[in-house]
């Protein structure tokens, strides 16, 4: 097997506010092989943005990367220099947003943006070429070209979300990052959207890592899924594994709120208890106050991420006798 | 096209209620003000008769509703009347110092854009730093500064210590009057004719009063700049930008400023009145022969029709210029349609 495209190890990020500090990801390890799409599932508020923003360099101030690596085929992005990430960003790895409605600078033509884009990372571009190769992208995901000429505004919510794809694919990167990126769109666009990245992973061979906490998006398009509780990876499998046999008690929680997966297209529902506080998290194992299962060690100490079978880890005590 | 004209007819037409109200207290309050021109003119001793028999032919015997009346007619019928002190009429003293006061408000409004928004956006861009707080500092400072104390400091340091800068009036005095007979615009004119030497004489002795306006005024924009570019640095299309690895300073100065601009822009117009107000104060402080003094000259001698006048051309401006700025909305933005 070739290396993976995306190594994580280890990494944690802070946020330092007035009443202390968030610990928002705290030592997430994965790897994500190339061709891969990998799911990113979790509650409101467990750092699955800030995981994804990681990715780029860019958390929202005040966040910091405390410690870990990321390694992006073998160079570590937590380390790069400023201008490195320049040309990093949209070229090799692209994001997607959570809102797309916003994503878009209401000042510029769509043909702006993308000869924007195209002309940061290739300075040479003329304005035709630029349009001519931001068309064809636009036809691949059946908006007219036309469009290219008009204003965001101008635009329904599904095309803007298919022209941020547009925008994210146009460098050829070879990994997207998805952040909830249907969570403004109705289900028949959504649909669409789904069968879209499809076909995108088939024919650019696109590593994809989709943030949501939709499990019925997740389910139909991922291979793995990595569920997150609290800025921490509760637990990592296949799909099927994950859906077919959940080990960790959250990630019970979280299936057992979708009754069928195919129907649900609504984000999870209610789980008893809320969310830990980031700033001033549970001792032991952070799911220790909602879990069903809890035991005397889970209040005491922090489980660590352990393989329990091939491609299969958990972060709890049931398992790590 | 046409929804722009339809848009700019609309506008103006709204404006005449405002210049209608606007008119009706300067009258009344003109009135109410004691004193009256004939005995600004006479002096308080001049014998009764004379008195009666000035104020008859002026019409200032008659009651204050019959001559507010005469007066709403005589502009409708776009006349602004005669003056009650001078032998001319209403429109000659403006004409002559209107331009005076246009080349010195549009330079201020420049010092005022070419201050207040590059300093505002780069304190948003360094925010939290020295640079930044250095900034805040000015404009808050500037902010605070009442203009005519600005022109006296500005006139005390470029004027009379380092003697940089001529400190009063709008050309020097060995300049021919003659070559200003053209637009009544002194740089223009000068151009016009040629005489660089006489552009440069004007140049200079507008920045002082420019500069001042300018600096004073630019607090505001400095702290409006700065705040809204903060806002919209922090939104979604700048953080989606830095993703496609769009450099800084297209992401701060291309996004962030042209967004950030569409406030500013209202501010602009609403602050003309202002910098009016301001030109009225530095016209009188820099010797300045503009619309500003001329005001306050006749409002001492209670020339009443030159100061209805002076009042509707400046309404006039104020509204002219909201509606331009109105249209630049449009070329800004394009989601603003007319
Ligand atoms: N700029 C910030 N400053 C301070 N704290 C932040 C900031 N951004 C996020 N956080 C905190 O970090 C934690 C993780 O936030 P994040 O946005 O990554 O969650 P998320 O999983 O993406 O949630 P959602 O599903 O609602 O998008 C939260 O507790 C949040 O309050
Ligand atoms: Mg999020």
């Amino acid at each position: 097997m070739d290396k993976p495209i995306l190594d994580v190890r280890n990494l944690s990020i802070d946020y330092p506010i007035s009443i202390g500090t968030v610990e928002a990801v705290r030592d997430v390890s994965f790897t994500l092989e190339k061709g891969e799409a990998l799911g990113l599932v979790g509650e409101s508020g467990c750092g699955k943005s800030t995981l994804g923003l990681a990715f780029l360099q860019l958390l929202r101030a005040p966040g910091r990367i405390i410690d870990g690596q990321i390694l992006y085929h073998g160079n570590d992005i937590v380390t790069m220099k400023n201008d490195a990430l320049m040309k990093m960003r949209g070229r090799n790895i692209a994001m997607v947003f959570q809102n797309p409605l916003t994503s878009l600078d209401p000042l510029y033509s769509i043909e702006d943006q993308f000869y924007e884009t195209m002309k940061q990372h290739e300075p040479k571009i003329t304005k035709a070429e630029a349009a001519e190769k931001a068309g064809k992208v636009l036809e691949d995901l059946s908006i007219d070209k036309k469009r290219l000429y008009e204003y965001p505004h101008q635009l329904s919510g599904g095309m803007r979300q298919r022209i941020m794809i547009g925008l994210g694919l146009i460098l050829n990167p070879d990994l997207l990052i998805a952040d909830e990126p249907t969570t403004s769109l109705d289900v028949i666009v959504e649909a669409g959207f789904i069968d879209l990245l499809a076909k995108l992973r088939r024919e650019y061979n696109l590593s994809i890592i989709l943030i949501s906490h939709n499990l019925g998006l997740v389910a139909e398009m991922v291979d793995r899924i990595a569920v997150m509780y609290g800025g921490k990876i509760m637990e990592l499998g296949t799909a099927e594994d994950i859906f077919g046999k959940p080990l960790h008690p959250y990630t019970e929680g979280l299936i057992g709120c979708v009754p069928n997966i195919k129907l649900d297209q609504k984000s999870l529902v209610s789980m008893p208890g809320s969310p830990p506080d980031l700033v001033n998290p549970p001792k032991g194992c952070r799911f220790s106050p909602r879990c069903p299962k809890c035991m005397d060690i889970c209040r005491e100490k922090e489980p660590e991420l352990k393989t329990k079978e091939k491609g299969r880890q958990v972060s709890c005590w049931l398992y790590n006798k | 096209m046409k929804g722009l004209l339809r848009y700019a007819i609309t506008r103006i037409l709204l404006t005449i209620p405002m210049i209608f109200i606007l008119l009706t207290v300067v009258f009344l309050v003109l009135r109410v003000m004691p004193g009256d021109p004939v005995s600004a003119m006479l002096g308080a001793h001049a014998p009764e008769r004379v008195i009666e028999e000035k104020k008859e032919e002026l019409g200032l015997n008659k009651p204050i509703i019959i001559q507010y009346f005469e007066y709403l007619g005589q502009l409708a019928r776009f006349d602004l009347g005669e003056s009650m002190v001078l032998k001319q009429k209403v429109t000659d003293p403006i004409k002559e110092k209107l331009p005076a006061t246009i080349e010195l408000t549009l330079w201020g409004m420049f010092f005022t854009l070419a201050i207040g928004v590059p300093l505002g956006a780069y304190a948003a861009n360094k925010r939290r730093t020295g640079r930044d707080f250095g900034i805040r500092l000015y404009g808050n400072v500037a902010y605070c500064i009442p203009v005519y104390w600005m022109g006296l400091m500005m006139q005390l340091v470029f004027g009379v210590w380092l003697k940089w800068l001529p400190i009063a009036g709008r050309t020097s005095p060995r300049i021919m009057s003659s070559l200003f007979s053209n637009t009544g615009f002194y740089l223009i004119d000068t151009l016009l004719a040629g005489n660089l030497r006489a552009f440069g004489d004007v140049a200079v002795h507008l920045l002082l009063p420019s500069l001042t306006l300018g600096i004073v005024l630019s607090g505001v924009f400095v702290r409006l700049t700065r705040a809204n570019m903060l806002d919209v640095l922090k939104s979604d299309f700048i953080l989606a930008a830095r993703a496609r690895g769009v450099s800084e300073k297209l992401v701060v100065y291309k996004h962030g400023l042209k967004n950030a601009f569409i406030p500013i822009l209202t501010m602009l117009g609403l602050q003309f009145a202002i910098l009016l107000a301001g030109a009225v104060l530095t016209e009188t402080t820099f010797s300045w022969p503009g619309m500003g003094r001329l005001l306050m000259e006749r409002i001492y001698l209670r020339d009443y029709p030159t100061v209805q006048g002076v009042i509707v051309v400046f309404a006039i401006m104020v509204s002219v210029i909201s509606l331009l700025v109105d249209l630049l909305y449009a070329a800004v933005d394009p989601r603003v349609k007319y």
